[in-house]
């Protein structure tokens, strides 16, 4: 059952129509063969991009589309529960954008921002390194002027479109601050000198790339200097609760998927001579699972609307993906109870689903450090 | 030149389709209403025409108010405007009074000279209006289309029905029903669905079409449907276990269903 939206306008509407299309149609019949190849659909995201998919949030007169978080991430919740590397990919690219979008000058947004929102570019998020996961603040990939560049050196860790990506939102150190010395830049994909490592063999959404990201004196003009020296911090940490929110969405159209295909198939699967969500056991599993699903939805488009009213929402950004991953984790393991010993073959995808809601729990901050994020927010 | 291109609401294929009890009509409200997948491929080829050839492509359709949704759909492909004819008293119109008002509106599009439709509706399927139009107008018919060439004032096209593929040419005005091997139709995009909100839509009642009441409803329908009965659940099936006769097997089920 596609879930029933509350949507803002008729163009909302529309978009979410157009988007479940695309999602029944091209995205959920190509989903299992490219998980099980490890292959990257770059082709899917050329579609998403000429359907104006790739820029919702970002606005109208660079080529985004525009539109509240509020309709983005429920957009993205559509195409997390037909494909969930492709969701987190485009999660990804928005966030990627985030920096150019939000901290650029008037120059830099007109010359990229078009070709990065209407999808010729697809973008990757440079930021953690093998050291600097949950601690960012202590990279220590160098970015040195030399002249009218920056000269790059360093290796980033789990980069989601590692090596296929045509750009990446970089995080470099300028100077020794901790904090303050970390530097944006917008670094063009084929720059001499960055190079992939060979992807990661990861347990789960195994359709996107993920690679470290090795810059050997790699040369970045100046010009692609995003907001100021020492800003990268900042705009990090900024793109990450934007990102967070995505990351929730994507989480709860992977469980809603999970909670479909579990109520399908005890719907047909009959023991003791009746189907099995007669069984009370089965159906309150069932029920418990269609309220973490709601529940979850709630939570972060409340995020949303906040973060769409210009309120402040870092706080409830962390409730979300905290409450939403976590949600996706045991709603999709139970998918599997509930298919028994047909959910833990790889025949039917709630097996898959599980494997893909266990990072959830991890990227974009550890639901540990969303724990932090929502303490530290709580003792102001 | 302008094209005009016929499009019908349907319910979703992927839903359960009803009709009511009272009057065998549609059910409109137990299922999910779309533009029918084959009056996508109608409005891709008029555009293919539109983009090669330059024009416009005017939409017309006739359905309750939430046809509306339909039409967007096509203007969000970019169709450039729309007709809208709904009014109360088309309800249970037959396929000969739907031909006949489709006609009247055609006639109302400024320098239309070429209309494409798709062969049948997934729900009706009837699949005899476009030529009823093209007779009604006097219009030269070219139905079951999967391919189709306009060069000029000359419309060639591949007919291609049970029988066989035939090579037919006509000279504009013509009626062009097209087949689901026509193209395959774009998506939207989401400046497509933003530019559409923009577009005009002229909705009009059937007074507002000059159009009289005796002329259409069911009252006054030449079909009539006396019954009608949902098909039958989906049956369980046969088992065949496969003990080194299993293609015997197979081979006597597809005998027995009169299949080989």
């Amino acid at each position: 059952m596609p879930a029933e939206r509350l949507l803002p306008t008729t163009e909302a509407h529309d978009l979410v129509a157009l988007v479940r299309e695309i999602a029944r149609d091209e995205l959920a019949p190509r989903a299992a063969e490219h998980e099980e190849q490890e292959r990257f659909p770059r082709e899917v995201f050329r579609l998403l991009g000429r359907s104006g998919l790739l820029g919702l949030p970002y606005p109208e007169r660079f080529g985004g589309g525009e539109q509240p978080y509020e309709v983005y991430l429920q957009v993205l919740e559509e195409i997390a529960s037909a494909w969930m590397s492709v969701a987190v990919g485009l999660s990804v690219h928005v966030m990627s954008s985030y920096g150019l979008a939000t901290f650029g000058t008037p120059e830099q947004r007109e010359r990229w921002l078009p070709e990065v929102l209407e999808g010729q570019l697809l973008g990757g998020y440079a930021l953690s390194e093998s050291h600097a996961g949950s601690d960012a603040a202590a990279l220590s990939t160098r970015a040195v002027r030399d002249g009218d560049d920056y000269v790059v050196t360093g290796t980033k860790a789990w980069i989601t479109h590692g090596g296929v990506a045509d750009f990446y939102a970089l995080m470099a150190r300028t100077s020794e601050d901790r904090s303050r010395g970390i530097s944006c830049f917008l670094a063009d994909g084929r720059t001499p000198g960055i190079t992939a490592a060979p992807p990661e063999r990861k347990m789960g959404l195994t359709g996107s790339t993920t690679t470290q990201l090795v810059f050997e004196g790699a040369r970045v003009p100046a010009e692609r200097l995003i907001g100021a020296e020492g800003d990268g911090l900042k705009i990090a940490l900024s793109a990450l609760d934007s990102g967070r929110l995505g990351i929730a969405a994507c989480a709860v159209g992977l469980a809603q998927a999970a909670l479909d295909e579990a109520v399908a198939y005890a719907k047909q699967r009959t023991q003791f001579g009746r189907s099995i969500i007669d069984f009370q056991g089965l159906e309150f599993l069932l029920a418990d699972m269609a309220a973490a699903v709601g529940s979850a939805r709630a939570t972060y488009l409340d995020a949303a609307r906040r973060r769409d009213r210009g309120l402040p929402f870092r706080r409830e950004a962390s409730i979300a993906k905290l409450v939403a991953t976590d949600a996706a984790m045991r709603v999709t393991t139970d998918a599997v109870q509930v298919l028994g010993g047909a959910g833990y073959t790889r025949d039917f995808p709630v097996e898959r689903y599980m494997r893909e809601a266990k990072v959830l729990q991890i990227f974009e901050g550890t639901n540990q450090i969303q724990r932090l994020v929502i303490g530290r927010e709580l003792r102001r | 030149m302008n094209i005009v291109v016929l499009v019908k609401q349907v319910p979703d294929t992927w839903s359960e389709r009803k009709l009511t009890d009272a009057d065998h009509t549609l059910d409109r409200d137990s299922a999910d209403a779309v533009l029918d997948e084959i009056n996508e491929r109608a409005v891709e080829e008029a555009l293919l025409i539109k983009e090669a050839q330059g024009g416009e492509v005017t939409v017309i359709t006739m359905g309750p108010d939430r046809a509306t949704d339909a039409i967007r759909k096509a203007l969000s492909m970019g169709a450039d405007k729309a007709v809208h004819l709904s009014d109360p008293a088309l309800h249970g119109s037959c396929a000969v009074q739907t031909a006949k008002v489709l006609a009247t509106l055609v006639g109302t599009v400024e320098g239309a000279e070429l209309v494409i439709a798709g062969n049948e509706s997934t729900d009706g399927r009837a699949g005899a209006v476009p030529a009823m139009i093209a007779e009604i107008l006097g219009w030269a018919q070219l139905t079951q289309v999967r391919k189709l060439e306009v060069d000029g004032t000359t419309v060639r096209a591949e007919r291609e029905t049970d029988t066989g593929i035939a090579n037919l040419e006509a000279s504009l005005p013509a009626v062009v029903s097209v087949n689901e091997k026509i193209n395959e139709p774009r998506y939207p995009s989401f400046k497509g669905i933003m530019a559409a909100k923009k577009k005009p839509v002229s909705t009009l009642t059937i007074a507002d079409a000059g159009i009289d009441a005796s002329e259409v409803g069911l009252a006054n329908a030449t079909t009539t449907v006396l019954e009608a009965a949902p098909k039958p659940p989906r049956t369980a099936g046969q088992r065949v276990e496969d003990d080194g006769t299993g293609g015997t097997k197979v081979a006597e089920f597809l005998v027995g269903q009169k299949l080989i």
